[in-house]
């Protein structure tokens, strides 16, 4: 049922890559737990604009959980308190009156902010550039059945590339470590026939462009398979790891 | 400069379509269209627009052809674009079902579904190519559905009788747009595309009348930045959210294919607007946006309303239950109606059935603007975990909105605007009536006629860019290869951006009382009351004259906060918004103009008696394309008249 609350929001304000940051406290009336959170910063981001206030710039996009734009730490959790979703699909429903609620950017090295609760993952991109494909050329491809693929191999590197490339992963880990985004295209790939072929290329490119761009190591907390939204397992980094050495053994 | 005008009466709309047997056009065209050599194509550079499906394909191939291709995206990343919520599958001609599928029946089954308002030359071509995406996703490692044997599952949507829909979980969209942003990185990787995110075109350049360029806003910086090309593609998606509220992502935006209409593309059938009848239903008025639930659950899911309005009514009191309810007492109105394909209907007929049960009464929900999309029947027929396998992460979805479960209550749906089957008329080359300014995907007018069928905007998106653009580009490109680069410091280039400075410190000096997304808002409601599911004469005029008003509030009273040259989402969304408003308009005019119903455009005054909708190919048979004549200026009407030489026309029948 549909019920209203009132909250108190702190919310982390920074103008510029470069500017020095702070948490600043909003007051929000008779929110409709019907909302959904974004949408309590969108009648937040009304209410300051009606003040002449700068509004509060955070990313969003597609709003249904699959674009992976949506960023933001809420109390402490990537994504929020809610499991299997991102930002952009919580609820007000999941928060009670009266509560205060801390709104951060996703902080990382890897992930600089770039104003407000917005920030660069271009890591990310810069990451699957490095190997993150399978090398085909449009074109003169063989019938898409004629490799058979078992059901549980095509399930399973299905289950890896559901991966929407949000980082909440990389702002859930102690050490800002990208293992589980890597992970997860890494397996995609060589779950399947046609990505063995470069597996130990492909292994060792995005390894090493991952180390290149700051991303710490992995300490195998788990912290990133508990906040993924889209519960990518930690078995894809066990995968990963076996790749990585067997490719570092061929060398 | 300025392009010789020619008399209105001398504009002909020519698609340049091959000449031959339909069958063999594209392959004739293939065999006879100019290419340019190798060690030209890196002497070429191309900007593309937009990295949905369209774009990103199309950036990709033209990378791996040698060209160099810039491209550009509003999002963050390249794989943040729209297409990646496109959820139920793709269609393709492969028959691997042996159900009797054919490119024939491909071309046949779109032609019709668009209710004979598409071109069949291009039609066909794309039914023909479509066999050869999937072979390509496949071999890129998109993860589609498989049989226990290894090969390919298909599933069915609506608008046909064979299963030939391929898809990833519910999800399609995101693994196929995956795919080609991993082709396109590989590029990037390479060094033959360029890739500029976090930028939004804002104006096009045109020198000696031919597309050479474009002037970007860095949503960053706010900086205004100008590029050049020898030729421009525009991959830009539809223009749905001039609704407002639609299950367009929240920046999606028509305003490429307005500037390029301000410079002489024409815009063609704006007010072919889909309304998808499987969302989830508006629920407060501080909503942003519109959820859809996939049409792959119309092969499992039976849609009803209450048999009896008392019923109805006790529902929307919370009075009674949809469970409560008998099977006897359930009207299955789409099984009702159209025996012959029943849940699965074309979209269109889907949606305006869902509406007249709503409007005499038999809605559900608080608002009594739903209707239910029931599972129980395919859960005691194949058991939970089937249904969980196929389209567990929507119900996960439908869960997290609306806090239900849908596998212990029917979930509640209602229709929402989707996708525009309108857009830049673009000729068989997928060229503007611009020279050296194409146009693909949904940002065209080009295959899907009235109304475009499920599984189909992928398609279409993908054709164009993996496998039509990459040919026809190279036969405009082939006597460009002696023009040298060209220098942004040229005056049209300076002239456009001052005119883009010019419209930006506009807006920002408007300082009024009303936030953007206020004044969106109203035009949405505008749009979906008078210019929505039906239409009439009469509300058709009342849009145009409220929408005019919103402009005059827009340009008077609109409050843009922060800098300028500063990450600014608001002015972002003011320049998109001042776009909207003119789209809009040209929907109404579009849509008052068409004097008949076809496809996703229902004039109330031209229906059958049962309330299908009633065509008029004597008058009304041509593509309508509005040619831009200035600010205050009305557009003139042109008019590309569709010729049928391979299909008989006849009304749409999904009842037998």
């Amino acid at each position: 049922m549909e019920k209203f609350i009132n909250i108190t929001l702190k919310i982390w304000r920074q103008a510029g890559p470069k500017a020095k940051g702070r948490f600043e406290t909003y007051q929000l009336e008779k929110v409709s737990t019907d909302s959904s959170f974004l949408e309590m910063l969108d009648i937040l981001n009304e209410k300051l604009i009606s003040e002449h206030i700068d509004p509060i710039a955070f990313d969003h996009d597609c709003r249904e959980g699959i674009c992976g734009m949506c960023s933001l730490y809420i109390n402490g959790h990537p994504h929020g308190p809610d499991t299997e979703i991102t930002t952009c699909q919580l609820h007000m429903r999941k928060f009670k009156d009266g509560d205060t609620i801390v709104v951060e950017p996703w902080r990382s090295a890897g992930f600089p902010v770039i104003k407000d609760l917005v920030v660069d993952r271009g890591a990310f991109d810069k990451i699957i550039q490095a190997g993150g494909y399978i090398s085909v050329n449009t074109g003169g491809v063989p019938d898409g059945n004629a490799i058979p693929i078992p059901k549980e191999h095509a399930d399973e590197a299905m289950d890896a590339a559901t991966c929407i490339g949000c980082g909440a992963c990389v702002a859930a880990c102690k050490n800002g470590s990208a293992m589980l985004f890597v992970s997860a295209k890494v397996s995609h790939l060589a779950l399947l026939p046609q990505g063995k072929v470069e597996a130990a290329r492909r292994v060792k490119a995005m390894v090493a462009k991952m180390d290149e761009l700051g991303f710490g190591n992995c300490t195998n907390t788990r912290a990133c398979e508990a906040e993924c939204p889209k519960n990518i397992s930690i078995s894809n980094i066990a995968r990963l790891n076996r790749q990585f050495l067997s490719a570092k053994f061929k060398d | 400069m300025k392009q010789q005008e020619k008399p209105l009466e001398e504009i002909k709309i020519d698609p340049r379509i091959p000449e031959g047997p339909l069958a063999e056009k594209w392959t004739n065209y293939k065999a006879h269209q100019k290419l340019v050599n190798p060690s030209n194509k890196r002497r070429l550079d191309i900007i593309v627009v937009g990295t949905g499906l369209a774009g990103a394909s199309a950036a990709a191939s033209l990378g791996e052809l040698g060209f160099n291709v810039l491209s550009f995206c509003i999002q963050d990343s390249p794989r943040r674009a729209h297409s990646i919520a496109a959820q139920g599958g793709i269609n393709a001609a492969k028959n691997y079902q042996n159900d009797g599928d054919s490119v024939y029946r491909l071309f046949y089954d779109t032609i019709k579904g668009g209710d004979y308002r598409a071109r069949e030359a291009n039609v066909y071509r794309l039914a023909e190519v479509s066999g050869n995406i999937i072979d390509q996703c496949v071999a890129q490692g998109v993860p589609f559905a498989r049989e226990y044997g290894g090969l390919l599952d298909n599933r069915s949507f609506g608008g046909a009788q064979v299963s030939r829909t391929f898809y990833a979980k519910g999800q399609t969209g995101q693994q196929l747009l995956l795919g080609a942003y991993s082709a396109m990185s590989r590029q990037i990787a390479k060094g033959t595309v360029k890739l500029f995110p976090r930028r939004e075109m804002v104006d096009v350049v045109i020198i000696e009348g031919r597309a050479r360029g474009i002037i970007v806003r860095n949503l960053v910086t706010g900086k205004i930045e100008r590029y050049s090309a020898h030729a421009v593609v525009i991959a830009s998606g539809g223009y749905g959210n001039a609704y407002f509220l639609s299950t367009n992502a929240m920046a999606s935006n028509g305003s490429a294919a307005i500037q390029i209409y301000k410079k002489g593309a024409y815009f063609a059938n704006p007010s072919f607007v889909q309304i998808h009848p499987t969302c989830i239903p508006v629920h407060g008025d501080y909503q942003s946006k519109l959820t859809l639930m996939s049409e792959s659950l119309r092969n499992d899911g039976r849609i009803w309303v209450p048999k009896r309005k008392e019923d109805a009514e006790a529902i929307r009191a919370g009075k009674l239950k949809p469970t409560d309810l008998k099977e006897e007492d359930r009207d299955y109105y789409l099984e009702r109606r159209y025996p012959a394909f029943g849940n699965l209907v074309p979209r269109d007929v889907a949606s305006r059935a869902a509406k007249e049960r709503c409007d005499a009464g038999y809605g559900v929900g608080n608002t009594g603007l739903a209707v239910y999309l029931d599972f129980s029947d395919a859960i005691s027929r194949l058991g939970i975990n089937v249904i969980k396998e196929r389209y567990g992460n929507l119900f996960q979805m439908y869960e997290k909105i609306v806090d239900d479960n849908p596998y212990e209550t029917p979930m509640m749906i209602y229709p929402a605007i989707h996708y525009t089957m309108g857009g830049i008329w673009v000729d068989y080359e997928l060229q503007t009536s611009v020279k050296g300014l194409f146009c693909i995907g949904e940002a065209n007018f080009s295959d899907h006629g009235a109304n475009r069928l499920g599984a189909s905007a992928l398609m279409q998106g993908l054709a164009d860019g993996y496998f039509v653009l990459p040919y026809t580009i190279q036969n405009y490109l082939s006597d460009q290869i002696q023009v040298p680069r060209f220098s942004t410091d040229l005056p049209e280039f300076e002239d456009t951006e001052k005119s883009v400075n010019d419209r930006v410190k506009r807006i920002m000096n408007i300082k009024g009382k009303r936030s953007v997304d206020s004044i969106h808002r109203e035009l949405g409601l505008i749009m979906w009351e008078y210019v929505g599911m039906s239409r009439n004469k009469e509300g058709l005029q009342i849009a145009l004259d409220k929408i005019k008003e919103v402009r005059k509030e827009f340009w008077t009273n609109v409050y843009v906060p922060g800098e300028e040259y500063d990450f600014n989402t608001e002015l972002a969304k003011a320049l998109r918004l001042a776009d909207f408003i003119e789209i809009g308009e040209l929907i109404a005019r579009d849509a008052l103009m068409r004097e008949e119903s076809c496809g996703g455009h229902f004039r109330e005054e031209y229906q059958t008696p049962d309330g299908e909708a009633k065509r008029n190919d004597e008058e009304f048979s041509f593509v309508s394309c509005w040619k831009y004549n200035g600010e205050g200026e009305e557009p003139t009407l042109l008019k590309e008249p569709l010729i049928y030489e391979f299909v008989q026309r006849q009304q749409r029948n999904y009842k037998e």
